[in-house]
C-alpha cells in the first residue's frame, strides 16, 4: 500500500535540497557583497601614523621636532566612573562635557573606543595615570605634536593642522582621512610628502565585541610605517631670531641668502606669531585670533607680499644699460630735463658710480630713456615698444615677473611690465611711449616685486651675474638628497665685467652716500642700495638690499620695512645689524641695535600689505 | 558468536557510515567554531573539555555507549514498551515546569550535576514509537476519522506540553509526523491542506491582501478559460470560484488578525525578520544577517578549515549549535554545503528505502517517523541560516553541538537500525 508515496516524498526532499542549493549558490558564488560585509565585520584596519620628519638649521640645530601627546578614549561598555566629580576635576573638564561626550560615545558604539579627550600633555598624562585604575574603560593612545625650539621662523616653516574638508575632497591620491594632520603652509606644506613619511597599516581581526583576536593573514598584508624624512635647512636659526627681534614693532620682511649657494639664511615676516600656538589643543582658538588679526601675522610676506622695488631697482637699470651698451660707466647725465628730482646730491660730474652712490633719479630717467630710444627705429611709440622689449627680456632674467622657484607654496610672480602688458593697459599697440612709463626708470610705476626677489638681486650682484634659485631646505632625509634645481646656477645674461662699477657705487652708497651712520659697519665692507617704495596706502616703505663683504660675499640681504619712509632710515641699519651679526657672530653697535629693536613703525602702518 | 556476526552483517553499514561521517564532520566544525588561534588547546589538555568541542567529544563517546545499549536490548522491547516510554516522557514534560532549570531563556531542561537534558528532544522518539505501534494495530485505517483523531492526540499531547514550556521550535517538529502518517495511508488532502495553509499563511505575511486577491482572480480566470466550454457556461462554476476566493481571502484576514493580535511580540518579530532582515539588523535581524554574511563570504571553495573569521569571532550567535551550518558555509564554501546537502538527501533516501524493506508495519512507520523528524530539522535549520525560514532554535541533526540533541538523534536513528537488523525476524502483516 502507498509504495508510490516514497517517490513523492523523495521528490519533495530533492526539491527542497535544490532550493537550498540555489539560494546558497546565489549567496556564496554570485553575490559578493557578503564577502565585503564579512571583512568589515571582522577586520579592523589600524592606521599607524609615523613620526613626522624633524627640521634642522644650517648648523644641525634642531628647530622642529615631535612631542608625544595622549588621546583619551572611552569604551562605553567597559567604562565605569564612580566619582564623576573627581574625574572631571582630574581632567579639568566640565560635567556637561563629560555627560555629552559619554552620550555621543554610546551612540557611536558600546564596544568600540571613542575619542573622549584630545591631546593630553606628557605631564598631564603622568599626573592622571595613577588615578586611571579607578576608571576602567578608558584607554590612551599616543600621537605627536609639532614642537618648536624657537619662536622665530614660524611663517616660512608653516604649521601642521587637521586637514580641512576641502583639501580632503580634492586630494589626488586619497591618502588622508578625516582628522589627519597635514602641513598647511610654509615648508611643512611644501615638503609634506617627505615629512609625513609612509603611513603604516595593520589589519587585525576582531570579534563581535570589537576585541582583537590576532593578526589578519599573519600580518602579510600589513604595511610598516616609515618615519618621515628630516629636513636640513640652510637657515641660521640664531640669525633668524636676531632678525626677528629687530623686526618687532614693524611690518615687513627680511630675506638673507648665501650668494654662493642660494641657501636662505633668514626669512623674517613681521609681525609673526609663536608657532607653538598652532601646535596644541587650542589650535582653533589661536588660529581664529591670528587669522582675524588685521596685521596678518599668518601671512608669509617675503615670497608673497607686493612692493615696488623703488630705487633698489636702479642697480638693475644700470646693469641692463651697460649690457645693452647704451651706457658706460663714464656716461654722464645731468639733472636737467627730467620730471623726477634728485634730492640727495648736487654734483657736477654725475657718472654711473655717482648716480648709484646718491641714487640719482634724473640719471636713471635719462638712462632708461636712452635704453628705449637708442638704436631703435620708427616713431617714439614704436621705439618705446622695441626698447622696452629688449629691456624687459634682460630684467626678466633677474626673476622679475616670474617665480624664482623657492620651496614655498605661496610664492608670487610679481609684475614685470612688458610690451604686451602696456598694450593691454593702453588698449592697443603703439599707444604708449616713454613719457607714459618713465616711472619704471626709478623702480616705481607698475613694477611689483617681493622681498625674496630683491634679496636674490643682491645675491646676483654679489655673484656678478648668476644665482642659484633661493631655497630654504638644502637636503632631505638621512641620505641628504638634494634637488638638482637648487644646485644649478642660473645666469642673468649680464657680463660680469659690468658689475664692478655697480658694486663700487653700492659700496660708496653705504660709506658716504644715501646710507646714514646707523647703517655702516665699522670693519666690514658692505655694498648696498637704498630704496623708497611708494605705495598708495600711506608713508613710503623703507627698502634696502645689500651684500657683504664686498670681496667673496657671504651674505646677500633685502630688508623691507613698511611705512618707515626712506630706505636709509630703517631698512639699511637693520640690514647692517643682521650682516654684522652673521659675519662676526656678534654685534658691537649696541646703541644702534637697541634703537632699532625698540623703534616702532606700527602707528604708520595701515592694515593691508601691498603696493 | 554466530549471532554477533549475523548482527554485523545485518546492520545497514551505509547508514551507519553516513551517521559517523556527519558526526565527525560536525565535530570538526564545532572545533573550528570555538577555535581560537591565540589560546589554542589540544585534545589532551584537560581544559579542552571545557570547550564545546571537548564536550562534544564526550557526547560522541557516550553516544557510542547508547548505540551499544540499543543493540543489546531485545528488538521487541521498543514496540512492546512504546506506551510506557511515551508515558514516562509525557510525565517528564509535565514535571519540567516544576523541576526544570532555565537555559538560554528556555525553561525546559533537567539538570543532573553538570549534565543537562532536554526531555523535549527525546519525546520525539517516544512519540514516533507509540505512533508506529498504534498504526501497527490491524484495525487502524488512517482514512478513518476515529483513527486520525487518535493519531493526532498521540502527536498533539507532547506538542502542547512543549509549547507550554516555551519551546515552540521543538514543538513544531511534531508536524513532521505528517510524513509518517502520509506514508501509512493518511489521505493526501491532509499534507496538501497543510502545505496549502502554510502557503496562504506565508503569502498573507509577505503580500498585501489586494495582491493576493488579484492573483487569485487571475488564477481562477486562467483555470476557467482552460476548462471545457460546457463547464464555463455553468453558473455554478462562477459561484464556486467566487466562494473559493472569498474563503481564501477570509483566511488571509484571519492570518493578519492572528499575527497582529494572537502572536506574541517576539514571535511576530521573528516572522517580520524573515520577511525583511534589515528590519532590525542589530537586534533580531542580526542573527540572520550575520549568518548570511558568514555563509555568503565563503565563496565557492570556502576560506579553508579554521580560517573563517565570522563564525570564529562570535559574529554569528549560537554558531556551534543551531548555526553550525554557517561554519560549514564559511570555511568550506558552496562546495562544502553542496556535499552536506546532497549527502543528507541521500541519507534520507536510504532511510526511506530501508523503511520500505521492513516486513513489520511498526518498523516501517517508525522509519518514516525518523525520516520526517530528520527532514524537518534539515529543512528548518538550513532554511533559517540562509534566511528562508524564521529562526527557530532547532539543531542540524548530528552536526550541531549539544548532548541532548546528539543523544536523541542517535537513539532515534539507532532504534530504527536495530529494528532494521531484525527485519527478517519480524512478522509481516
Amino acid at each position: 500500500m502507498f509504495e508510490g508515496r516514497r517517490q513523492i516524498l523523495l521528490l519533495f526532499f530533492i526539491i527542497i535540497g535544490l532550493v537550498f542549493l540555489g539560494k546558497l549558490f546565489f549567496l556564496q558564488v554570485i553575490d559578493d557583497s557578503y564577502e565585503k560585509a564579512a571583512d568589515n565585520n571582522a577586520i579592523r584596519k589600524i592606521i599607524q601614523i609615523p613620526f613626522r620628519g624633524e627640521v634642522y638649521d644650517r648648523h644641525n640645530k634642531l628647530i622642529v621636532y615631535n612631542t608625544p601627546v595622549y588621546d583619551l578614549y572611552i569604551t562605553p561598555r567597559k567604562a565605569h566612573v564612580r566619582d564623576t566629580l573627581q574625574f572631571c576635576q582630574l581632567f579639568g573638564i566640565t560635567r556637561a562635557y563629560f555627560d555629552s561626550t559619554c552620550k555621543q560615545a554610546k551612540i557611536y558604539s558600546r564596544v568600540k573606543p571613542y575619542l573622549f579627550l584630545k591631546h593630553l600633555s606628557k605631564e598631564d598624562f603622568a599626573r592622571v595615570q595613577d588615578a586611571m585604575v579607578d576608571f576602567p574603560g578608558f584607554t590612551f593612545t599616543t600621537t605627536a605634536f609639532r614642537t618648536y625650539q624657537s619662536k622665530a621662523f614660524s611663517n616660512a616653516l608653516g604649521y601642521v593642522a587637521e586637514i580641512n574638508s576641502n583639501s580632503l575632497q580634492t586630494q589626488k591620491d586619497d591618502y588622508y582621512r578625516q582628522g589627519d594632520y597635514v602641513g598647511v603652509s610654509g615648508i611643512e606644506s611644501f615638503y609634506e610628502e617627505d615629512l609625513r613619511g609612509q603611513r603604516g597599516v595593520k589589519y587585525r581581526m576582531v570579534n563581535s565585541n570589537g576585541v582583537e583576536k590576532g593578526d589578519f593573514k599573519e600580518g602579510r598584508l600589513d604595511i610598516q610605517p616609515i618615519a618621515g624624512k628630516n629636513l636640513y635647512t640652510g637657515v641660521d636659526i640664531r640669525l633668524q631670531e636676531y632678525a626677528d627681534s629687530l623686526m618687532q614693532h614693524k611690518v615687513g620682511s627680511v630675506v638673507a641668502i648665501e650668494p654662493a649657494t642660494g641657501e636662505i639664511l633668514t626669512m623674517v615676516s613681521a609681525p609673526s606669531y609663536d608657532p607653538s600656538l598652532l601646535a596644541g589643543r587650542n589650535f582653533s582658538k589661536y588660529y581664529q585670533d591670528l587669522a582675524l588679526d588685521p596685521m596678518k601675522p599668518l601671512l608669509n610676506r617675503p615670497p608673497s607680499a607686493y612692493y615696488r622695488p623703488g630705487s633698489t631697482f636702479k642697480l638693475i637699470q644700470a646693469l641692463v644699460g651697460l649690457q645693452l651698451g647704451i651706457i658706460t660707466p663714464g656716461s654722464v647725465f645731468t639733472h636737467a630735463g627730467a620730471p623726477v628730482k634728485c634730492h640727495s646730491h648736487n654734483t657736477s660730474h654725475n657718472d654711473l658710480h655717482n648716480a648709484i652712490q646718491w641714487s640719482c633719479n634724473p640719471y636713471f630717467y635719462h638712462a632708461f630713456r636712452k635704453i628705449l630710444y637708442e638704436d631703435t627705429q620708427g616713431n617714439t611709440y614704436e621705439r618705446s615698444a622695441q626698447g622696452l622689449q629688449r629691456w624687459s627680456e634682460l630684467v626678466a632674467n633677474f626673476g622679475f615677473g616670474r617665480k624664482l622657484g623657492v620651496d614655498l607654496g605661496n610664492e608670487k610672480k610679481g609684475i614685470l611690465p612688458n610690451v604686451e602688458y602696456y598694450n593691454k593697459v593702453y588698449k592697443g599697440e603703439n599707444t604708449w611711449k616713454f613719457s607714459n612709463i618713465y616711472s619704471l626708470s626709478i623702480g616705481e610705476g607698475e613694477l611689483v616685486v617681493n622681498p625674496l626677489k630683491m634679496a636674490n638681486v643682491a645675491a646676483i650682484i654679489a655673484n656678478r651675474g648668476w644665482y642659484i634659485p633661493p631655497h630654504l631646505v638644502k637636503a632631505i632625509g638621512d641620505n641628504k638628497v638634494v634637488d638638482p634645481f637648487y644646485k644649478t646656477p642660473v645666469s642673468v645674461g649680464i657680463d660680469s665685467k659690468h658689475f664692478g662699477v655697480v658694486i663700487e657705487g653700492m659700496k660708496d652708497a653705504v660709506l658716504h652716500g644715501t646710507v646714514g651712520g646707523d647703517g655702516k659697519i665699522p670693519d666690514i665692507v658692505m655694498c648696498g642700495k637704498t630704496g623708497t617704495s611708494q605705495n598708495a596706502k600711506g608713508e613710503d616703505h623703507s627698502v634696502f638690499i645689500a651684500f657683504a663683504p664686498k670681496d667673496n660675499p657671504k651674505i646677500a640681504i633685502a630688508v623691507f620695512v613698511e611705512n618707515a619712509g626712506f630706505g636709509g632710515f630703517a631698512a639699511a641699519p637693520i640690514a647692517s645689524l643682521i650682516i654684522e651679526k652673521y659675519l662676526k657672530g656678534k654685534v658691537d653697535r649696541k646703541a644702534v641695535e637697541e634703537k632699532f629693536m625698540n623703534k616702532s613703525y606700527l602707528p604708520n602702518v595701515l592694515s593691508v600689505t601691498g603696493p | 558468536m554466530s549471532n554477533q556476526n549475523q548482527l554485523v552483517s545485518k546492520v545497514d553499514w551505509i547508514t551507519v557510515s553516513l551517521y559517523a561521517l556527519f558526526v565527525l564532520a560536525g565535530w570538526m566544525n564545532i572545533y573550528s567554531a570555538v577555535y581560537n588561534p591565540e589560546t589554542h588547546l589540544w585534545i589532551f589538555d584537560a581544559k579542552f573539555y571545557d570547550s564545546n568541542a571537548g564536550k562534544q567529544l564526550i557526547w560522541m563517546g557516550t553516544s557510542l555507549i547508547l548505540i551499544i545499549c540499543i543493540f543489546a536490548i531485545d528488538f521487541r522491547f521498543f514496540e512492546a514498551f512504546a506506551p510506557i516510554i511515551y508515558a514516562s516522557f509525557i510525565g517528564l514534560l509535565v514535571l519540567v515546569p516544576f523541576l526544570g532549570v532555565t537555559i538560554n531563556g528556555s525553561h525546559s531542561w533537567f539538570k543532573f550535576g553538570t549534565i543537562t537534558i532536554q526531555p523535549a528532544e527525546f519525546a520525539k522518539t517516544a512519540t514516533a514509537l507509540l505512533l508506529a505501534k498504534y498504526i501497527n494495530e490491524p484495525q487502524v485505517n488512517l482514512s478513518k476519522w476515529k483513527n486520525q483523531w487518535i493519531a493526532a492526540a498521540i502527536i498533539g499531547l507532547p506538542m502542547i506540553l512543549i509549547i507550554a514550556s516555551n519551546e515552540t521550535g521543538s514543538a513544531l517538529v511534531f508536524a513532521s509526523f505528517l510524513i509518517l502518517l502520509y506514508r501509512e495511508g493518511l489521505p493526501g488532502e491532509y499534507p496538501g491542506l497543510f502545505i496549502g495553509s502554510v502557503t496562504i499563511f506565508v503569502s498573507a505575511l509577505l503580500l498585501s491582501p489586494w495582491t493576493i486577491l488579484a492573483t487569485l482572480i487571475v488564477i481562477a480566470g486562467i483555470i476557467i478559460a482552460l476548462s471545457p466550454i460546457y463547464v464555463q457556461r455553468l453558473k455554478q462554476t462562477y459561484t464556486k470560484a467566487a466562494f473559493f476566493i472569498v474563503g481564501i481571502m477570509f483566511m488571509v484576514f484571519l492570518v493578519d488578525l492572528a499575527v497582529n493580535k494572537v502572536l506574541k511580540e517576539h514571535q511576530r518579530n521573528r516572522i517580520k525578520v524573515l520577511i525583511d532582515p534589515s528590519f532590525d539588523p542589530r537586534g533580531l535581524g542580526y542573527q540572520v544577517t550575520q549568518s548570511k554574511i558568514a555563509i555568503g563570504s565563503g565563496g565557492f571553495w570556502g576560506k579553508g578549515y579554521l580560517q573563517g573569521t565570522q563564525t570564529k569571532f562570535d559574529f554569528v550567535p549560537e554558531q556551534s549549535t543551531d548555526f553550525i551550518f554557517c561554519t560549514i558555509g564559511e570555511e568550506h564554501g558552496f562546495f562544502g554545503v553542496m556535499v552536506v546537502i546532497l549527502l543528507f538527501v541521500a541519507f534520507l533516501w536510504r532511510l526511506m528505502y530501508l523503511a520500505d524493506q521492513q516486513r513489520s508495519r511498526f518498523a516501517r512507520a517508525y522509519g518514516y517517523g525518523v525520516v520526517g523528524i530528520l527532514f524537518f530539522h534539515f529543512l528548518v535549520n538550513i532554511g533559517m541560516t540562509i534566511g528562508l525560514m524564521p529562526i527557530m532554535g532547532i539543531p542540524l541533526p548530528f552536526f550541531s553541538y549539544g548532548g541532548s540533541s546528539l543523544w536523541s538523534f542517535t537513539i532515534l536513528l539507532f532504534i530504527f537500525l536495530k529494528l532494521d537488523s531484525h527485519r527478517s525476524d519480524m512478522l509481516s502483516r
